[in-house]
């Protein structure tokens, strides 16, 4: 039981990290209509960002406060050198134009930094244990994980739906020439959205960076599962975008954890051991085959879109 | 009809007799890498071929098109892990499973279009690739080194370096042949319809599903084949050779050659591989070139080598 309740919260964990990836993307996708395959990179540059400047002022949190700056600033450098000359375009152009990025910034990391990847250490009061009920203890860390992220993404919901710079994003979603001739500085909007999304893969870069090891690469596995996710959730919605990254996560990790157990039930031994790992690898896929047959436009389909 | 004998011809003549021409060159000066590399564009330019029928005539932008090329790939070498070597089993299998996979995949992933298909085609390929890598037996991560290449009867024997190259090149032309068929068929026709307005074709009468589908499982097939003819030819399969990099980089070469073009996706390939060679013999970091290069092309070279060349003869 307390192990189930520990991969129920790692499943949370995972959901919620997800969830700052896909909703940068969706975002990004929902109002600029540009699919944005460089996304990855600028979580993998929020990791290697983190881990170096935690190195150079020897504390974390400055360290991270550090990176989000700084992914924030590539992000919205990217935006005016080169996605803003493919607004309006193919998104097949978005898909070649950004896929050169990711090689691009790939390249750029390996020549800064290296190619044997960094890691980021936790420090002392965040590498501990805390018990959140009696008899269950669990990460500090990735307790913290999940609050930061709760808190980004009611930072989220409040921004987009309750300030006059959401009311702007949202307008520029359904109508960007008309908000446009409303004299709305359509350009900086587009940027600072640009930004936005570049920082909240940044951060979800740099939470992650202390489980995982920082290397070149980390951003390209992970960015599938952003895009599965903003495809059960509906493009350009980031209620769908929080529902399926959940979904997902749970799904992901109690999979991994179970999946084997619930194998054995039904083949022998040996079977269920081989099959499990390429299966349980499989579930979130099936999962977004079976949305997509029932409902194609993913389940919460953005309106106006 | 005289046929004018623009610029575009003359390079694609060009170009293929050099193909056709190369081993002999190869023969004069010894340089087998050369040979080496040849053969790999030819083989990856069957993969574009297919590729630029769906993407380029069928308006269908799959990101996952490198799957089938590590699907036929491994069909081969399970089959010849498992001690069945002979060419004409490995092959028909290889196709197959490579079609059953397109079948699957399409079926599903053309109940959506535009961003929504990208994403979908992306997001199986990777699932393929997990399946393949989660494989312990066959290698997972590591790939799986082929013993022995595919046997035929006698004389075709594919460990002759230059015969095998002459076995790609002609299936290469004949791929090339046979969606330039298809494309000008009135199957072709109703695919190209449903790219320009698919509500369209269908009020006019057309199942486009049915069409698109049956378009797809075909550039899943073919490029089944260029995967069946990859892994002979590096010996070697691992999951790597359908990585989503890979599917970029087939998208790249139908682009950079001009899409929806008869000979576009050869011309990518060469273009593509060439660039590669010369870009890494000039720095390490030679990806650090390339990637802005894309974009550089993305921007301002829409229509790719084709279209380049289609231009210089009217301008």
């Amino acid at each position: 039981m307390t192990l189930f309740i520990e991969q129920c919260l790692n499943g949370l964990q995972f959901g919620l990290l997800l969830f700052m990836l896909a909703a940068g993307l969706t975002l990004v996708f929902g109002i600029m209509d540009l699919v944005n395959l460089a996304h990855g990179s600028l979580y993998m540059l929020g990791a290697y960002f983190a881990a170096t400047f935690a190195a150079w002022t020897g504390s974390f949190v400055l360290g991270a406060v550090l990176a989000l700056g700084a992914t924030l600033l590539v992000g919205m450098a990217v935006e005016v050198i080169a996605m803003r000359r493919l607004y309006g375009r193919d998104h097949l152009d978005h898909v070649l134009a950004t896929f050169g990025l990711i090689l691009f910034f790939d390249e750029l990391v390996r020549l800064i930094w290296g190619a044997g990847g960094m890691s980021l250490p936790l420090p002392s009061w965040l590498n501990t244990s805390v018990r959140i009920l009696p008899g269950v203890d669990y990460s500090a860390y990735k307790l913290s994980i999940i609050l930061v992220s709760l808190a980004v993404a009611a930072f989220l919901y409040v921004l987009v739906m309750r300030t006059r710079l959401g009311m702007l994003i949202r307008a520029g979603a359904s109508n960007r020439e008309m908000i446009g001739a409303l004299g709305v500085n359509i350009k900086l909007l587009f940027t600072l959205v640009f930004g936005l999304g570049a920082a909240l893969a940044g951060l979800a870069g740099l939470m992650q960076a202390p489980i995982l090891t920082v290397q070149i690469g980390m951003g390209e596995n992970i960015l599938i599962l952003a895009f599965v996710i903003t495809v059960i959730g509906g493009i350009g919605s980031i209620r769908g975008a929080f529902v399926a990254a959940i979904l997902v996560g749970f799904i992901d990790t109690l999979g991994r954890a179970y999946f084997t157990d619930l194998l054995r039930l039904a083949f022998t031994k040996e079977t269920a051991a081989t099959a499990a790992p390429a299966l349980s690898s499989m579930l979130i896929y099936l999962l977004m085959a079976i949305v997509l047959v029932i409902r194609p436009e993913g389940l919460f389909p953005a309106s106006g879109k | 009809m005289t046929p004018t004998l623009g610029l575009r011809t003359i390079v694609a003549v060009v170009l293929l007799l050099a193909l056709v021409l190369l081993p002999v060159y190869v023969e004069f000066t010894g340089s087998r890498f050369l040979l080496t590399l040849f053969t790999r564009i030819v083989i990856l330019a069957i993969a574009a071929v297919s590729l630029n029928l769906i993407l380029g005539y069928g308006g269908m932008m799959s990101f996952g098109h490198a799957a089938y090329l590590g699907i036929g790939g491994y069909a081969v070498g399970i089959l010849a892990y498992e001690g069945v070597v002979t060419g004409f089993v490995q092959l028909p299998v290889a196709l197959l499973v490579s079609a059953l996979f397109a079948l699957v995949i399409g079926a599903l992933s053309l109940r959506t279009r535009g961003v929504y298909f990208i994403m979908i085609t992306l997001a199986f390929a990777q699932m393929t690739y997990y399946i393949v890598a989660g494989l312990a037996r066959y290698g997972g991560d590591d790939g799986l080194t082929i013993q022995k290449r595919s046997q035929f009867i006698a004389p075709i024997n594919l460990s002759n370096k230059v015969q095998f190259y002459y076995i790609c090149l002609a299936l290469l032309f004949a791929s090339i042949y046979l969606v330039w068929r298809i494309v000008n068929s009135r199957f072709g026709l109703v695919i190209q319809g449903a790219r320009s307005n698919d509500t369209r074709m269908r009020a006019i009468g057309f199942p486009t599903y049915r069409y698109k589908l049956t378009c797809f499982v075909i550039a899943g097939t073919l490029c089944g084949l260029a995967g069946a003819l990859l892994a002979n030819h590096t010996d070697f399969v691992s999951p790597a050779m359908m990585y989503w990099t890979r599917s970029g980089d087939l998208i790249i070469m139908v682009v950079l050659g001009g899409m929806g073009s008869t000979f576009g996706p050869l011309f990518g390939a060469v273009a593509l591989l060439v660039l590669e060679e010369v870009l890494s013999g000039i720095t390490e970091y030679w990806q650090i070139i390339l990637g802005p290069l894309l974009l550089l092309i993305v921007l301002f070279a829409r229509g790719g080598i084709d279209g380049l060349l289609g231009k210089v003869r009217h301008g």
